[in-house]
């Protein structure tokens, strides 16, 4: 049990220090140009591949598994400008099905 | 997001309007965390962590490790790997926070993925107030969600068989099709996945996430 509450603390100083860092040192001074491009792009850089890493990821391996339809879903779903609760929850239902049929 | 000149209090409101939907898949992913969590941390510690971490990916991605049988090490390094990203959006964040070094903190820390993708303008600003409007449904998604999961674990039987581990991409991928417009961020985007696909065998978990920022830096370099 020590090793959970320790894992809790250090993930709560480490988190709040990694969104502190930036606007504590920076603070509204602005960045160049050519930063301020980069950061445009920068939530799609991640969250594409946070899409990625949980849909095929599995430790360090990639893995093809009952997450893909149901992720497949989602995109379906948004694509033709669904809610995001029936993307999401559809691509559960999808992927529990999967899990059931197969 | 409202105009920029509008007062604190409509952009905060609208803010909030905006978070309602990602509230929801949060509080489902909360649940999914609880259950997952329960056996392998107890009752008290995934609530508390979901109190002071509030993060998903760093606690789903310590909990793997520690569930493994790993140790607090492991499990900490993990989840400052997949919580690295944050460095890079604070860094982007912070010309667009004005005032006090504790009023800058403050706005900060209210900083999650979907927040931080609600708030962004499209040129590099963002709006601080409407992303804390937008964090304020997610959190009362993501502590309550953590509680039910945490105590109505058994009854809800195995997360996997529920396709709860489908809700997390799939939320992410709700926040990148709201964000990704444009052929610079399509490649961003495509970029960035593929970074993280070759380098997830290669790499421990959460380096992949934050190497995707380099496709951030390619894509900067095309004409928009």
């Amino acid at each position: 049990m020590t090793a959970v509450w320790v894992t809790v603390g250090a993930l709560a100083f480490a988190t709040a220090v990694l969104k502190l860092v930036g606007p504590l040192l920076l603070g509204g001074r602005p960045l160049p140009a050519r930063a301020m491009n980069v950061v445009e792009l920068l939530a799609a850089a991640l969250l594409a591949a946070l899409v990625v890493v949980e849909t095929f990821g599995q430790g360090r391996s990639l893995v093809f598994d009952a997450r893909v339809p149901g992720v497949a879903f989602a995109a379906l779903a948004l694509w033709r400008r669904a809610p995001i609760m029936v993307a999401v929850l559809g691509a559960a239902v999808v992927t529990a099905l999967c899990r059931a049929v197969f | 997001m409202p105009d920029r000149t509008e007062s604190a209090q409509v952009r905060f409101r609208a803010g909030m309007r905006r978070g309602v939907p990602f509230g929801f898949a949060v509080f489902l992913i909360a649940v999914s965390y609880g259950v997952l969590a329960r056996p392998v941390m107890g009752t008290v510690a995934p609530i508390v962590m979901s109190i002071v971490v509030f993060s998903g990916s760093a606690q789903l991605g310590s909990l793997a490790i520690l569930a493994a049988g790993g140790g607090a090490g492991a499990a900490i390094i993990a989840g400052v790997l997949l919580n690295a990203r944050y460095l890079a959006m604070g860094l982007a964040l912070a010309p667009s926070l004005r005032g006090r070094a504790l009023s800058r903190a403050a706005f900060a820390m209210t900083t999650v993925d979907a927040s931080w993708a609600a708030a962004s303008a499209g040129d590099g600003t963002f709006d601080p107030w409407y992303m804390v409007g937008v964090t304020v449904p997610q959190y009362v998604g993501w502590v309550p969600g953590t509680v039910i999961g945490v105590f109505a674990g058994k009854a809800l039987g195995n997360p996997s068989s529920l396709g709860l581990d489908a809700l997390f991409p799939a939320f992410f991928l709700a926040l990148l099709f709201e964000e990704v417009r444009g052929r610079r961020k399509m490649v961003a985007a495509g970029g960035g996945a593929g970074i993280a696909l070759v380098l997830t065998p290669l790499a421990p978990a959460g380096l992949p996430i934050l190497a995707a920022a380099a496709a951030a830096i390619v894509a900067s370099r095309l004409r928009p």
